[in-house]
Order: structure tokens, then C-alpha cells, then sequence
């Protein structure tokens, strides 16, 4: 069977890439029939999401190929899905997309081996992944796409000497489309940078504040979210949960919140808009899902065959105005939550204010960390402590007397390391505190070049070391209150906090940067591109001790 | 779930909900009223198809004498085994229509060069006209009668890793382009009389949109600076202050204020793409001929000459703001209000022209005046030029000599495939067919003669020449899948006339996963 195919004529066009070779060849490549052979009958592909993307890349996948592959996706196929997801018909609403996109590609293209799973990935653990050759992933879900990451990185091998054993391995291609916009990456896990390293990309979700929802509406957004959250359960009109798929409720929620617009004479509420906020839902076309698939499909091949040097690493499409590609490569985060070694630090001014609600809700709210429902454990003298558990009842019951605790209160010290469990990661993560209170960061800014210094590195004997060796730059001081702290307006956030009285650092290290400034005119304490704040120069910077 | 709710939606609105939130209830139906016509339906012509069958054009019509071969199956998703030996067209046209039901196809398994001898009628009742690796003698010929009949066509090729795809049109007029970032056109700086009434009845509070704060402000910096708008950066920096020091309280709408200065000013201005259009002879010498957009573009000329000395129409919208609720809807209503006002103006003067012109006064409405007048600053015109210009005079010849110094540019790719063409034509085969050893040589002379005639003397690279041979000819299915993408969005923009489709040539390489877009 796999000899006849290999021979059929029809793959006359892939053999000329395969059994050929070119200029453009990576060194790896050798030009030979038994090239095609691996694809058809060793390669194992595993395609995650069998929806706008995931119906495409079995497409182009079975059309480059490959033979095996497997296909994972727990949803069920509904009418909206089809002026895209193009293996499913009308008659199928309400089937396993897994199978019916399966059971497409079977008949169409004899000799192809797809194999659904009609499941979540979290109900599959490593010896399922590990099967693989290369996974592809065509997700809507931030948290699915860490999820497969982490699992990833966890199955990652390590030789004696702290090397990676290269072929533990497995590479994840990664897809996702919005509208008119998409990406696509190439991610060797241990290797290049993780979709965690990257988080920042992903925007946060639009949330309104729920005083504006309850007494200030101005959008008719507003007006949905307002019934949504507060009139649905008030009212319960249909003794259930809403249902954003059900045409019942969604016409109760949009009569309702017409009421409310009409009442705040707020205009442009429609029944798609309802749809819209209720089901969060994002625009989708064929082509954008056709254009990110086909660069995935190609970069398994590139994988999978070495014919060409694969993408590093990502790729962002947009044709909104023509057609636009942009690649680049994105770094590898030191720190990164997923795939670094090294505990991530969580910086915190006032332990003894904070509370453990506070850090939770910093971790889900930053954008290093966005995480859904950290469950919390730390070590407390040698003993494991479950700080706060939402998952479990009974743990959660026990736990939420903690949450209105102070860090202190819960004896937290300095340096703890807390064990994080999320849906984020199917493993657990390690993040430390520092308790920075009133603590104060310091940085040189040369040119472009800033130097960081570190809690001990920041002495008024190393400031001054500093300034003799580079009189012209520039200090930054910069205080850490956490919970202004929002990483995306990183300078902004924390301007009213910025006073020299409010500088805790020691008087004698104040006096001897002092002195130390008297010769040269004047010190700066300021913000990088500042000037926001009260009582700066035009150039932003404070004088300061004068 | 019980159907018996009254849903304002249709099953049609339901099936394309996710696109209709792109182009409209409007672009919709603008689709679903395009007839396409593919010529060849190779891999990457029914990927094309399938991006416009899905999304609800009204019907295609494919136009391929080939019989399926070996091949073609291997990699065109839109035939099966069972399909070889037998007519192309009809096959495709089968499996794309079961994406469907809603779309009606054809297939007409003529040779094209026929239908263009005896037929050219047949083109006229097509919106675009798309052809897949078309030799270049056919190429030409269709070319003209598409320019003649006025049509839109693409041509595009897939091979290898390589792919191209060049749009001809005369002329493209777009009043929704969506932009991604719409500059706020709040006309702080020229305060209409409403605006103004309304805001000096106001006193600032926690309360009141960061609007109105920055406009009192801004008032307060213009007496101290002789109207002056402040524009560096130090200037800007004296208005935050002059708000900072106005604020009551920590309030997040003085922050927002404070945040909105830099991107407030400025609204309104004609910028230089839109003067483009106004000073068009287009615009300026309408007749019995001109378009609804060229007709709307004058009303919109002698609007901001006259009623709007200088400035665009209001465009109406001001973002969400923090605020109390009467004050914020106040507000919006007295942009809406405003911009209700302009439109009504160039509306009619739009009326005045139609009259002048002998036109029914209904030929375009008040809502189409209205969505032109709120894209004003964004409107685009777009001038194409012929394929057989291209091949048979060279063009942009400066342009392509200078990119061939550029080793990151993509122009290299084009001169190959061009070369490749010319091959077909001259040896009667594809490059690599068959013979791999000579063929580059031969094809990078062909190349060299090529740019040569356009008076080029660059060097040519030979690598590109032995990659073009390995592929010979083949049509590697991601590589079309990728172009099939792109171009049936492209054809989506040229239809809805929504959103700037690229102008006028895109050439890809797989192999280094990039684009670029040249115009000739
Ligand atoms: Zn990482």
C-alpha cells in the first residue's frame, strides 16, 4: 500500500522539491524518494483545533503528504462556523468537529490517515503528546495554546551535563487569526522563545468597570454587560444559567438591555451586538484562516522534510490596506514563566497591606502572568501549606479565610517561593517574592544603554562609583508600589508615587549623592522621556538636593 | 431551544454573522451579487474559488479545457482519484459548489483563447475575472479585452515556493477603507457654535467627560498664546500642566484628559491623499458618466471650500470617555448633530450636481452622502495600469533596476517568473521539466535578455534560476493555499469596494516566509 502510493504519479509535484535539490536547501537535506517515505509513513502529525484554522491545515497537510495525523477538538460544529470551516456541511451541525473534518479528508484523499479526538487536550497527558513528530496548533484559546506549551517544555529532557537532549523536542507550530489579522510561529520548545515568553502580544480582554455598567452607562456594550451580570440573575427569567447560543435568551437580553439604552438614551444596540458581548465573539474570514494555515502547513513541511530553513519565528500578516507580512524573531524571556528555570519575582512593596486576594488578583491581571484560577501552596518551616485552592470545594472552603489575610499575616517572608497551579500550565510554576517595601530601584541611563542595579548594587558607594566614571548620565529612580503597578504604561503608572520625600533610601546615602552632585550643578532624579510629572524641568528630570 | 422566538436574524445572517461584522450587511450583499470567472482551475485557482465560494459570492463560472491528470489531484484539494482523465472544470466546479449551496457555478470546458476570439461578449457580466498560470500570449489578449470592457483582473501563478499576483483595473474608488488607526477628528482647534454653547455652560468635576476638560483648557493655553495650538512637545507639556492644575480632585477624567493630548488635535484637515482626489480632474469635470463617489467627492470639494472653510465634514463620532451618563450622550449628541448638519449640506450641493447632470435626484441617497461624508479623511482612489503594457512595453523599468541592487527585495523573484513565462513561450515547456542541468542556463539568458530590454544591465543572480528549475512547473498545495488566501480577500475588497486591496503586483516566497508589493 505505502509503496503503490509512494509511486503514484499524483505526487509528482512534491518530488520535485524532495528528490531534487536547490540552492535554498538547508545542509540537513538530502534530495531522495525516501524523503516523501518518512512523510507517508513514519511522520506523525498532531493538528490541535479542528475549527477555522484546523479544518485548513488538514487540508494543505493531507495535500503535502502527510499520512498520519491526528486531530483534538472538543467543540461541536455550528452553523456560524460554516462560511469557513469548509469540511463541514449543514447536515453536520451539531457533530464532533474532530470527526467530521476527519472522515472529510479520509474519503477525499484516499490513503490519508486522520484520526479524531473528539476531547479537550487536558484530558491527554505526555504519553499521548510524546507521539509526535511536530504539533500544530489553530487555537482560539490563550490558555489552551500555554497549556500545550507548558506540556511541551515539561516532556523537555536534560543530558548530565545540563544540556537538552535535542531530541526531546517536539516543535509546536502555532497559528491564530482575527479578522483581517493573523500570525503564525515556530516554537522549539527549550530552544526558541515560548508562548509564554511572549506574552505581552496577547491584548487584554475589554472589561468595563462595574460602576460604570451599574450607574454610568454610555455605550450600549454597557447596557448588555449591565443585564448580562446584574438583571439575568436578579430576574432568572428562564431558571437557568444564560446562554449565549440560545436564541431564547439572547432576545430576552437584548429586549432587556434595549430598555436600559432607551432609558440612558443610548443609541446603535442591535441583536448582533448582543451576540457579539454575550458570546465574545471574534470576527472571522475564510481567507485570513486559509492565508495563517498555508504558512503553518509549510513550515511543518520545512520541519519535517529540512528542505528549507524553517521561520524564526514569527510571522504577522494584516490585509486590512494590501497585503502586509512582517517577520521577526521573538527572544526568549531569561525569566519566562513556562520555559525558564529561573523562579519569576513578584516585587512587593507592602507585605503588610497586601493581601493574598491582592496577589492573586495580580496575577491574573498582568500582563506577565494573566493567569485564570491560580491555586496557591508555599512552604512554611518545612511545611507545605495550601495558601488557596478555588478548584476544590472542600480546600476552597478552607482556604478563603486566607484571601482577606496580609502576606504578613500569612508569614511570608522576603524571598518565599510560592508553588503556582493554573489552567495556564499543566504544570506547576515556582514565583518568589521580594519584599521591596520602600525600597527603591536604581538605574544609569547612558544613551540608550541603561544599567540596572540590583537592591545591593544600588549602594550610595556604587551611585557614586557610577557617576565618577560617567558624570554625564543620567540616575533613574524608580519605587515599586505593586499594586500600581501595571506593566503596559510601564512609566506612567506610578507618577503621583514619584517624590523624592517618598524615596525611602537612607538619609547618608541621600547626603553623599548630594554632596557628590554639588560639583557637577545639579542631580536628576526623573523618568525616561518624562515630564508628567509635578515640579520636573523640560526635560523631565527633578533637580534635586539644592 | 425553541425556534418559535422572533429573531431578527436570518439563517443567510446567521451562516455569515463572522464576516458580516467586517463588511456589513451591505458588503454582504455586494458579495452575494459578484459573478467571478476563474480561468484554469489549477490548485491555487480553486483555493481562490473557495475563499469567495464560502463567504457567499452569487455565482462563479470556470473556464478550463483541461482533462485531470495525476498531478492535478495530488495537489488540488477540489478533485478526487475518481476525477482523472475527465474535464477539469467540471470537476472543480462540483466539489467547490458543495462548499455552498447558496452559490451557483458553471463550467465551460472551452479553451480560453476561443472564447476570447469568438466570444469576448462573454466577459462583460463578470465583476472580476481571475486567471491562474496563464501562458503569456493568452495573458495579453485577455488582458486587453478586460481593459477594454473595463472588468477587474487578477493574474495570478504558484510555483514551487514562489507565487505572484498582479491586479488590473482601471480605476478603484473606496470610501470604506477601515482604517487601523482613525485619527479623532474632535475639532477642539475650530469649536463649531453648538459645541462651544454647550461647553460654557459647564463646570468642570468628577463627572464631565475629559473632553470638555481639554477644550476649556485648551482655551485657557490659547488666550496666554495668542490662539496658537500647542503642537512640540514643551507646549504640549504646558497644557497638561494648565489641566493638572484645573483638576478638582483625583479624578480619572483629568488623567484622561491629560492622556488625550497628543492625539485630539489635528482632526478635519484634508490630508494629502484626500486633496489628491479633490483636485482630480475626476472630480473637478463631472459628467453623464461620473460615478456616485466622484459626484459625492465634488459635493464634498465645494463643502469644505465653502460651508466648511477649509475642514472636512464632521464625522460625528467622539470615543468613550469616563463621565456621567447625560453628559457623555449630550456630548455625542451634539457631534451627531453637527455631523447630520454637514452631511445635509453636501448632500445638497450632492442633489444640485445630480440636477445639473441630468441625473434622477434619488440616484444617490442620503445615507450614501452620509457614509461618504464620515470617511472623508479616508477615502482612496486607486489607478492601475495594463498587464500588456507590462509585457509588451516594460514598465517601471527604473524601479525594477533599482530594487535588482537590493538583495532583500522580492524583484528578483519577479524578473524569474517573468523569465519563466517567457520560456514557455519560446521553448514550449516549463523550465525543469524534464531537463534540470540545462535548463537554468537557458532561462537566466532568457532573463538577462528580458531586463536587457528594458534597458537593465544588473547582474542576475543564478540562484533563483537552478530553484525555478528544480520546481518545473509544480504547484506545491501550502505555497497556493497561502496565494489562494490573499488574492480571494483581494477579490473580496475589489467587490464590497471596501477596504484597499494591494496595488498592483504581490510577489511571495514560501521559502523565506515573505511578501512584498510592487506596483508597475
Ligand atoms: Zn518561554
Amino acid at each position: 500500500m505505502a509503496e503503490i502510493e509512494l509511486n503514484n504519479k499524483k505526487w509528482g509535484h512534491l518530488k520535485k522539491i524532495l528528490e531534487r535539490s536547490g540552492p535554498f536547501d538547508t545542509v540537513n537535506f538530502t534530495p531522495s524518494p525516501s524523503n516523501l517515505e518518512f512523510l507517508m509513513t513514519s511522520c506523525k502529525i498532531l493538528v490541535i483545533g479542528a475549527g477555522g484554522l484546523g479544518c485548513e491545515l488538514l487540508k494543505d497537510l493531507a495535500m503535502m503528504g502527510f499520512k498520519n495525523i491526528d486531530v483534538i477538538d472538543m467543540d461541536t460544529i455550528e452553523l456560524s462556523n460554516l462560511n469557513r470551516q469548509f469540511l463541514f456541511r449543514r447536515k453536520d451541525i451539531g457533530a464532533s468537529k474532530a470527526q467530521v473534518a476527519a472522515e472529510f479528508i479520509n474519503n477525499r484523499i484516499p490513503g490519508t490517515k486522520v484520526t479524531p479526538h473528539f476531547c479537550k487536550i487536558q484530558d491527554y497527558d505526555d504519553s499521548f503528546y510524546q507521539d509526535f513528530h511536530i504539533i500544530v496548533s489553530g487555537l482560539d484559546s490563550i490558555v489552551a495554546r500555554r497549556w500545550i506549551n507548558g506540556m511541551l517544555i515539561s516532556m523537555l529532557r536534560y543530558e548530565d551535563d545540563g544540556s537538552l537532549d535535542q531530541t526531546s523536542i517536539i516543535p509546536l507550530i502555532d497559528g491564530g487569526t482575527e479578522g483581517f489579522k493573523g500570525n503564525a510561529r515556530v516554537i522549539l520548545p527549550g530552544m526558541t522563545a515560548c508562548i509564554d515568553c511572549t506574552l505581552d502580544l496577547f491584548p487584554p480582554q475589554i472589561s468595563y468597570p462595574l460602576c460604570t455598567i451599574a450607574n454610568t452607562p454610555r455605550l450600549p456594550e454597557h447596557c448588555i454587560e449591565y443585564v448580562k451580570i446584574i438583571q439575568w440573575d436578579k430576574e432568572n427569567p428562564f431558571k437557568c444559567a444564560l446562554d449565549g447560543d440560545d436564541p431564547e435568551h439572547v432576545t430576552w437580553v437584548y429586549e432587556k438591555a434595549q430598555d436600559r439604552a432607551n432609558c440612558f438614551n443610548i443609541t446603535g444596540l442591535s441583536y448582533r451586538l448582543v451576540q457579539g458581548v454575550l458570546k465574545h465573539i471574534i470576527p472571522a474570514v475564510s481567507s485570513t484562516n486559509s492565508v495563517i494555515a498555508a504558512v503553518c502547513a509549510t513550515e511543518v513541511f520545512k520541519i519535517a522534510t529540512s528542505c528549507y530553513e524553517p521561520l524564526n519565528n514569527y510571522l504577522v500578516f494584516n490585509d486590512i490596506d494590501g497585503i502586509y507580512t512582517y517577520k521577526y524573531e521573538a527572544e526568549k524571556k531569561s525569566d519566562c514563566l513556562a520555559c525558564s528555570s529561573i523562579p519569576k519575582v513578584i516585587s512587593i512593596n507592602n507585605p503588610s497591606s497586601m493581601t493574598l486576594q491582592d496577589l492573586i488578583d495580580y496575577l491574573c491581571d498582568s500582563s506577565e502572568f494573566q493567569l485564570k484560577n491560580p491555586a496557591l501552596t508555599t512552604s512554611i518551616d518545612g511545611k507545605n501549606k495550601t495558601l488557596y485552592m478555588s478548584a476544590v470545594k472542600s480546600i476552597e472552603e478552607q482556604t478563603r479565610g486566607n484571601l482577606t489575610q496580609s502576606l504578613h499575616e500569612l508569614n511570608l517572608v522576603d524571598g518565599q517561593q510560592l508553588m503556582v497551579a493554573d489552567a495556564t500550565n499543566p504544570n506547576t510554576i515556582v514565583v518568589k517574592l521580594k519584599f521591596t517595601a520602600n525600597e527603591v530601584e536604581i538605574f544609569f541611563v547612558t544613551g540608550a544603554q541603561a544599567k540596572h542595579l540590583n537592591s545591593e548594587e544600588a549602594s550610595p558607594q556604587n551611585v557614586i562609583d557610577g557617576l565618577q566614571k560617567q558624570p554625564t548620565q543620567t540616575i533613574f529612580f524608580k519605587t515599586y508600589p505593586v499594586r500600581r503597578m501595571k506593566p503596559l504604561n510601564s512609566f506612567g503608572g506610578y507618577k503621583r508615587n514619584f517624590k523624592p520625600s517618598e524615596l525611602d533610601i537612607s538619609d547618608d546615602a541621600i547626603n553623599e549623592i548630594e554632596k557628590r552632585f554639588d560639583d557637577y550643578g545639579h542631580l536628576r532624579f526623573g523618568k525616561r522621556g518624562g515630564g508628567e510629572g509635578d515640579g520636573f524641568d523640560d526635560y523631565g528630570h527633578m533637580r534635586f538636593g539644592r | 431551544m425553541s425556534s418559535s422566538v422572533p429573531s431578527p436574524e436570518t439563517d443567510k445572517s446567521r451562516k455569515y454573522d463572522r464576516q458580516i461584522r467586517l463588511w456589513g450587511d451591505h458588503g454582504q450583499s455586494l458579495l452575494e451579487n459578484s459573478q467571478i470567472c476563474l480561468v484554469n482551475a489549477n490548485a491555487l485557482g480553486t483555493e481562490i474559488l473557495k475563499g469567495l465560494v464560502l463567504p457567499g459570492i452569487g455565482s462563479f463560472t470556470i473556464i478550463d479545457h483541461n482533462l485531470v491528470t495525476d498531478e492535478d489531484i495530488g495537489c488540488n484539494f477540489f478533485l478526487e482519484p475518481s476525477s482523472l482523465g475527465q474535464s477539469r472544470a467540471k470537476h472543480c466546479t462540483k466539489f467547490l459548489q458543495e462548499l455552498n449551496p447558496d452559490v451557483n457555478g458553471e463550467s465551460i470546458d472551452d479553451n480560453i483563447d476561443t472564447i476570447i476570439a469568438n466570444n469576448p461578449e462573454f466577459f462583460k457580466n463578470f465583476s472580476v475575472v481571475v486567471s491562474c498560470g496563464l501562458n503569456e500570449k493568452s495573458l495579453i489578449k485577455l488582458s486587453n479585452l478586460l481593459w477594454e470592457l473595463n472588468i477587474p483582473f487578477m493574474s495570478c501563478q504558484s510555483v514551487g515556493f514562489l507565487g505572484s499576483a498582479r491586479i488590473q483595473m482601471k480605476e478603484h474608488c473606496v470610501i470604506e477603507t477601515h482604517p487601523d488607526n482613525k485619527h479623532q477628528d474632535l475639532r477642539l482647534e475650530e469649536a463649531f457654535q453648538t459645541l462651544e454653547e454647550h461647553v460654557s455652560n459647564i463646570k468642570l468635576g468628577p463627572k464631565v467627560p475629559w473632553l470638555i476638560i481639554l477644550y476649556k483648557n485648551l482655551e485657557v493655553y490659547r488666550k496666554k498664546h495668542d490662539r496658537k495650538i500647542p503642537n512640540t512637545y514643551k507646549e504640549k507639556s504646558e497644557l497638561r500642566d494648565i489641566i493638572r492644575s484645573s483638576m478638582t480632585a483625583d479624578e480619572e477624567n483629568f488623567e484622561e484628559a491629560i492622556r488625550s493630548v497628543n492625539s485630539s488635535f489635528g482632526g478635519g484637515k484634508v490630508n494629502s491623499e484626500v486633496q489628491k482626489i479633490l483636485n482630480d480632474s475626476c472630480c473637478i469635470n463631472l459628467n453623464k458618466n461620473s460615478s456616485p463617489f466622484w459626484i459625492m467627492a465634488r459635493g464634498l470639494k465645494d463643502f469644505i471650500e465653502k460651508d466648511g472653510k477649509g475642514y472636512l465634514p464632521l464625522p460625528g463620532t467622539i470615543p468613550d470617555m469616563t463621565a456621567d451618563t447625560s453628559l457623555y450622550i449630550n456630548l455625542q449628541n451634539i457631534y451627531r448633530a453637527k455631523a447630520i448638519q454637514d452631511a445635509d449640506a453636501v448632500f445638497r450641493r450632492v442633489q444640485q450636481l445630480l440636477k445639473e447632470l441630468n441625473k434622477s435626484s434619488d440616484w444617490i441617497s442620503e445615507k450614501d452622502v452620509r457614509l461618504f461624508c464620515r470617511e472623508a479623511a479616508y477615502i482612496s482612489v486607486t489607478r492601475g495600469s495594463k498587464i500588456s503594457d507590462e509585457y509588451e512595453k516594460g514598465s517601471k523599468t527604473s524601479m525594477i533596476s533599482d530594487e535588482l541592487e537590493n538583495p532583500d527585495s522580492l524583484i528578483s523573484h519577479y524578473v524569474v517568473l517573468r523569465a519563466m513565462e517567457r520560456f514557455q513561450t519560446e521553448h514550449g515547456y516549463i523550465p525543469g521539466e524534464v531537463n534540470v542541468e540545462t535548463d537554468p542556463a537557458r532561462i537566466k539568458s532568457l532573463a538577462t535578455r528580458l531586463v536587457n530590454d528594458w534597458g537593465i544591465s544588473s547582474q542576475l543572480n543564478d540562484d533563483l534560476f537552478h530553484e525555478i528549475c528544480r520546481y518545473g512547473g509544480a504547484e506545491i498545495h501550502s505555497i497556493s493555499s497561502f496565494l489562494g488566501g490573499c488574492c480571494a480577500h483581494e477579490i473580496i475588497k475589489l467587490v464590497t469596494r471596501q477596504y484597499k486591496p494591494f496595488d498592483n503586483t504581490i510577489i511571495y516566497d514560501g521559502i523565506k516566509s515573505q511578501s512584498e508589493t510592487f506596483k508597475f
